[in-house]
């Protein structure tokens, strides 16, 4: 019988619509109760001046594994996770071979097992993410699969898109598109743009993105399938989800840590760590999407973390792939730019980060209600550091060097404490 | 008077006063060359790699000869970047060549950033030869010496780029070292083929040549790559010639006072007709020539930061 109780920490739980200082109870893994109650019998931990909240959730990561371990491994991307606040991540299935099939799916269960947190894989929509049949999707829900996706590209084929949302229907998980036409995208290494056009770098317009919105908003409603827009980059693309959703449309959005902190001008020093698909964009579209996660118009926040080898990373700004890491950063970028700026709440945060993207995938997550797992993230949002040293085994950042001020200090997972800097 | 730069990546940011002092430097080597014996022992014990990772033949070439009249020893390495890529890294590639304690590095990439990328790896003083459609300055520099050795001036000048605006490396290093040195600049070209954010770039844009051309001083014609027609930008090479490309009757639209540049290698015929090519107003040649003595100008200049700088 463990017993651990967090006491005097401020307590912040959208989904039971709690925001105040209180002790949280924990028994046998479970969140057991939350207020003030004799403490005897558990291990008291001092949360003081700290805030407590359902763990975060990310759902777009990659974990490398299997194929390229040397960059990643399921257990060094939880590591990762833990350490970044993180207690449920969701996998994306383009790795080698893809998560496209019931083995697949369960070698990543089974590989998670000593992870320190929750790892639920998203399977592909096409077997092989080749474009041309799909994924046996039955087979992989069965298996735990939590929702399709070919993130990395679109599905090209228009037909293939539409088949792919009307057989998800009967499933209940949703698709994740990754919206990017591939004519338009077709060998440009960052935003279409000013900053561009000075550096002679090929562009990826907006409209890549767009175009592969509008399509895929368009193919769902017509099924009435559940679509998830993966890393929205654009004002028009996050116009575009809203309007589908006043005419009752069941489609979601995520957005980036980076993408809601930096521009396309950050490629003036060609360094392959602001290298991202999609590209950073400009100033200007950066200060609108930071306007549209204010006002509630994208639903939470993902890493899309994606590590890459030093190797493969440090090469010229055009051969280098595209991806940043971002589980340890998250929580530090969102406080800092939101949070110190007085321009979101810790409610609202949780909510972005925890609540909302755990309800997006259906994940017993997000919550700390009476009875469920012990998920349980502490922050200290004051906490100055530098962003420097990863657990991941990649060190492709783009905020290393920076300060950010907050920070998890805690992460209990099923009522274990999977990390601990300080508390 | 030395450069208050220590690598030659690029025009943009590079101030006026050390443009010009190039250019001066330019003008002694430059007489250099119109000597019986064209060579000098000024970079005597300097060592020079010519990295070119992308095919060139006169960039190359001239690199080569200005290094060789300046007396330096000089090593050449050709590859295509596609094979680097399957091999060593260019940061390898780079630190070997700078364990054989090469001095300056003269590259020339395929991709924008890639002497930029290279510079914070290496000691060595780097050169850029081109990177991709981002910069060239050398040949900039060398345009700027013909320009100023026809008018001795560059304010009031109006200087008119034409071409494939959107792919030239050229067009980039003129358009930020010339209007450093207070010429007026414009582009004309099809709209595909102009940057489409071109109002970041702070000159004039046309897309009719006879508007563009009207009391221009200097027409520098870039050459087309004539893949843009399969790849999509442009419809055909002909409607491309006969909207775009310079011809006879177009000289009498310019200024009184004119050249015709073109950084070479032509397209007779499609850019540019070869009556133009080949008249009295084209200073196609003399650019050429000028460029030796521009890039022994930049060689010099960069290596007297060698004696300074501590050994590592």
């Amino acid at each position: 019988m463990k017993r651990i109780v967090l006491k005097g920490g401020h307590v912040v739980d959208p989904s039971e619509k709690i925001n105040r200082v209180t002790d949280l109870f924990i028994k046998n893994g479970k969140i057991e109760k939350i207020g003030k109650f004799s403490t005897r019998g558990y291990k008291e931990i001092d949360v003081s001046g700290l805030v407590v909240v359902p763990g975060f959730v990310d759902i777009h990561t990659h974990l490398r594994e299997p194929g390229r371990e040397d960059s990643e491994t399921i257990l060094s991307g939880t590591t990762a996770a833990a350490a970044g606040g993180f207690t449920s991540i969701a996998c994306m299935p383009n790795t080698d071979p893809p998560i496209d099939s019931i083995d697949a799916v369960r070698f990543i269960y089974d590989r998670a097992k000593n992870a320190p947190i929750k790892v639920y894989p998203i399977a592909s929509i096409t077997k092989g993410q080749k474009g041309e049949e799909l994924t046996d999707m039955i087979d992989c829900v069965r298996a735990g699969a939590v929702a399709f996706s070919e993130d990395g590209k679109s599905v090209a084929n228009t037909d293939l898109m539409l088949n792919a949302l009307e057989y998800s229907k009967m499933l209940g998980v949703p698709i994740i598109s990754h919206c990017e036409e591939p004519s338009l995208s077709r060998n440009g290494v960052m935003n279409e743009g000013e900053v561009s056009d000075l550096l002679g770098l090929k562009g990826i317009p907006k409209a890549a993105e767009e175009v592969m919105v509008y399509r895929d908003i368009i193919l769902s409603e017509y099924v009435g399938a559940r679509l998830h827009i993966a890393h929205i980059s654009t004002h028009r693309s996050v116009i575009a989800v809203i309007e589908a959703k006043k005419r009752g449309a069941h489609i979601t959005s995520e957005i980036t840590p980076h993408h809601l902190a930096l521009s396309d001008t950050e490629v003036k020093k060609f360094d392959p760590n602001f290298k991202v698909n999609p590209p950073l964009r400009d100033d200007r579209e950066l200060a609108f999407l930071r306007d549209d996660l204010v006002k509630g118009r994208i639903d939470c926040i993902a890493t899309d973390h994606a590590p890459h080898a030093e190797q493969d990373k440090a090469v010229e700004f055009p051969l280098a792939p595209f991806g940043v890491i971002g589980l340890e950063t998250a929580v530090g970028v969102i406080l800092t730019e939101f949070y110190h700026t007085k321009r979101l709440s810790l409610t609202q945060i949780v909510s972005l980060m925890s609540t909302t993207p755990a309800s997006i995938l259906n994940l017993p997550a997000g919550t700390l209600k009476r009875g469920v797992a012990a998920d349980i993230t502490v922050l200290d949002t004051q906490k100055e550091w530098i962003v420097e040293g990863f657990r991941s085994k990649s060190k492709n950042s783009p905020f290393i060097g920076r300060m950010l001020i907050g920070k998890a200090v805690m992460t209990i997972s099923d009522g274990e404490i999977v990390y601990s800097d300080g508390v | 008077m030395n450069l208050s730069i220590n690598n030659l990546l690029g025009l943009e940011g590079v101030s006026r006063r050390d443009i010009l002092l190039i250019l001066d430097t330019a003008r002694s080597f430059r007489q250099i060359l119109e000597r019986p014996v064209k060579k000098v022992p000024t970079l005597r014990g300097v060592t020079i790699a010519n990295l070119f990772f992308e095919p060139s033949t006169r960039t190359r070439i001239s690199f080569e000869l200005a290094e060789k009249r300046l007396s330096a020893d000089v090593v050449n390495f050709s590859a295509n970047a596609s094979s680097i890529q399957k091999g060593e890294n260019l940061i390898d590639t780079a630190r070997n060549i700078e364990a054989m304690k090469v001095d300056m590095v003269v590259m020339r990439h395929a991709y924008p950033g890639a002497p930029h990328f290279l510079s914070r790896y290496v000691s060595s003083v780097v050169i850029n030869a081109g990177d991709g459609a981002h910069e060239h300055p050398t040949q900039a520099l060398l345009d700027f010496y013909t320009i100023r050795e026809h008018f001795d001036r560059f304010r009031d000048l109006r200087v008119v780029i034409v071409g494939d605006i959107k792919h030239s490396r050229v067009a980039r290093s003129n358009i930020w070292g010339l209007k450093t040195l207070g010429a007026s600049v414009a582009v004309c070209g099809p709209s595909t083929l102009l940057p489409r954010y071109i109002d970041a770039f702070g000159v004039d844009c046309f897309t009719d040549i006879e508007e563009a051309l009207k009391g221009a001083n200097v027409v520098n014609v870039l050459r087309l790559q004539l893949e843009r027609q399969t790849s999509g930008y442009i419809p055909s090479l002909r409607e491309y010639r006969e909207y775009f490309g310079i011809k006879k009757h177009h000289l009498s639209l310019l200024d009184k006072s004119h050249i015709i540049m073109h950084p070479g290698p032509i397209n007779r015929g499609i850019e540019i007709t070869p009556e133009v090519a080949d008249c009295e107003d084209s200073v196609i040649l003399q650019q050429v020539t000028n460029g030796v003595a521009v890039r022994m100008a930049v060689l010099y200049l960069l290596s007297r930061g060698l004696q300074t700088a501590p050994e590592e």
